[in-house]
């Protein structure tokens, strides 16, 4: 019962937000809004025994994804400025793209068989950290490669875009 | 928490508590004494910090209030801060203007909760305890984003953008700092890092080899710069931002985050004590008398010291600086600390 309750209380707290995020006219408030559901995630993901994946959800998606977010779309608005804009040619690929995921994740909801759910959680990090030391060690560093790449590729992008005589523009444009 | 229930099952008149009411209690206790023993923190350390302030600028600090050394000045300043009006800016986007404090607020508290102060005295004996204080502690950065947009002030917006990125970046080096002591410990959780340095100063893990020296170091610059504090307060910059994404923020919602702000210096001052300086062990067997939570916490206080020595005697630094010496040193020396006390740790077996 009180299980049953916990549920329902993280599920609400996962979708209602969620439903503000596609709603809401202010594109920060969405963001800000994007915050509840990756909680209500991670407390699912706690209710369901899987305490390590519930602690990344929060330092992965709320420490790094949703500031990136954030910070992306806090510096093109202020807080009475425009709002979003509707139209055919926005709803049209979007409800593609939507029609599209639902279905597909329709298929893998329907597809996979859900076993019992909600055991008392046990502390799963020494069997991941394990598991990822000994039989999933080459995808594990497989994985560490892929973000190594992109690491360096997002520090040669900056470099790039840096022109490299900035320094008499910037003058110029403190005396004007 | 486990001692606290013991502590409650011995009590008169709780001996017939069930399991569950025994659990209950003593979690509400926990969060009660919590919640108390941050908000004296902040009024004890706002004082400390106006007198090292003085004694390292060669002037007083508070004198006058409560006679010894204006021992009642914090006092004071919080029956000020309650009797001040409340200030919600007209443009200012009112929801997210009213949440962001208590946002910054919960981000400092979470991460309270897996704090040890004694032998079996932790609110949450979580076996992810230190990736669970870093995962919390990101609410504060959204807590700060929060405020600084919802101000609508370019000051306040400055001030989160700056602290947001500084605190983003800072968390890496804080971060890899203490994996070389997971790596001795082989746990993460708060309590067996701390019972793996018993034995004296020499079992400490900042003087187990000479890369975890210098990872305390790393630590100790990042969590000065995790908190936003000199010389890295470039987010509140009082001489060019006003006073950063606070700006706009009075009465009881400014003290949130005043209040969240020291809470976070007694945090990573703890972390640091917990993780790298023997926790709640006495460092000579001589002082094995004083309780440990108070061995705990002295050391918590001196930590906080330091902090404010550094504080008050560095200049600041720039945006720039600051971003070079995040990613350009400290996370380059923070690696080479992991690599080489793993082949030391190995060497040694």
């Amino acid at each position: 019962m009180t299980a049953d309750l916990t549920f329902i209380l993280l599920a609400l707290l996962t979708i209602v937000p969620a439903i503000w995020v596609v709603f809401s006219p202010n594109i920060v408030h969405a963001g800000f809004a994007l915050l509840f559901t990756l909680l209500g995630a991670a407390g699912l993901y706690a209710f369901m025994g899987a305490d390590f994946i519930a602690v990344t959800q929060l330092m992965v998606y709320v420490g790094g994804v949703l500031v990136l977010v954030l910070f992306t779309v806090m510096m093109t608005r202020v807080p009475h400025g425009e709002k979003r804009r509707r139209g055919l040619d926005r709803f049209v690929p979007a409800a593609v793209f939507a029609a599209l995921t639902f279905a597909v994740l329709y298929k893998v909801v329907t597809a996979v068989e859900w076993g019992g759910v909600a055991q008392m959680a046990q502390p799963t990090v020494a069997v991941i950290g394990t598991n990822l030391m000994t039989n999933y060690i080459f995808p594990f560093e497989y994985v560490s490669l892929v973000l190594l790449a992109a690491m360096i590729g997002a520090a040669i992008l900056i470099r790039e875009s840096k022109p490299r005589d900035a320094q008499p523009e910037d003058e110029s444009e403190v005396q004007s | 928490m486990d001692a606290l229930i013991a502590l409650i099952q011995n009590a008169p008149g709780a001996a017939n508590m069930s399991a569950q009411a025994l659990h209950n209690t003593a979690a509400a206790l926990m969060a009660t004494l919590m919640f108390t023993v941050m908000a004296l923190c902040a009024i004890v350390f706002t004082w400390m910090e106006r007198k090292v302030a003085g004694f390292l600028q060669n002037r007083y600090g508070p004198m006058r209030t409560g006679r010894w050394h204006g021992w009642a000045q914090a006092v004071a300043d919080m029956l000020k801060i309650l009797g001040k009006e409340d200030i919600i800016p007209a443009e200012a986007d009112k929801g997210l203007f009213v949440f962001a404090p208590i946002l910054v607020l919960l981000g400092s508290l979470l991460a309270w909760a897996a704090i040890p102060w004694a032998p079996g005295f932790v609110a949450a004996d979580l076996d992810l305890g230190l990736f669970y204080i870093f995962a919390v502690s990101s609410l504060v950065i959204i807590g700060i984003l929060m405020a600084g947009w919802s101000s609508n002030n370019k000051w306040a917006l400055y001030g989160a953008a700056r602290g947001a990125a500084q605190m983003v970046s800072y968390e890496i080096p804080l971060a890899l700092a203490t994996i070389p002591v997971i790596m001795y410990t082989g746990s993460l959780n708060t309590q067996d890092i701390v019972i793996a340095q018993q034995g004296g100063l020499a079992n400490w893990y900042i003087f187990r080899d000479p890369f975890l020296f210098v990872a305390f170091w790393m630590y100790f610059i990042a969590s000065i710069a995790e908190t936003n504090r000199g010389p890295f307060d470039m987010p509140e910059t009082e001489s060019e931002l006003v006073a950063g994404y606070h700006t706009e923020y009075s009465g009881m919602r400014f003290a949130f985050f005043f209040l969240s702000e020291y809470a976070n210096l007694f945090l990573v001052s703890l972390i640091a004590v917990m993780v790298f300086l023997g926790g709640w062990w006495a460092p000579l067997p001589l002082l094995d008398v004083i309780p440990p939570a108070l061995t705990f916490i002295i050391k918590g206080v001196m930590m906080v010291f330091f902090n404010m020595w550094v504080r008050w005697t560095l200049p600041r630094v720039r945006v720039d600086q600051l971003m070079h010496l995040c990613w350009k040193v400290m996370i380059p020396i923070a690696l080479i600390c992991v690599l080489g006390s793993g082949i030391i740790q190995m060497v040694r077996g």
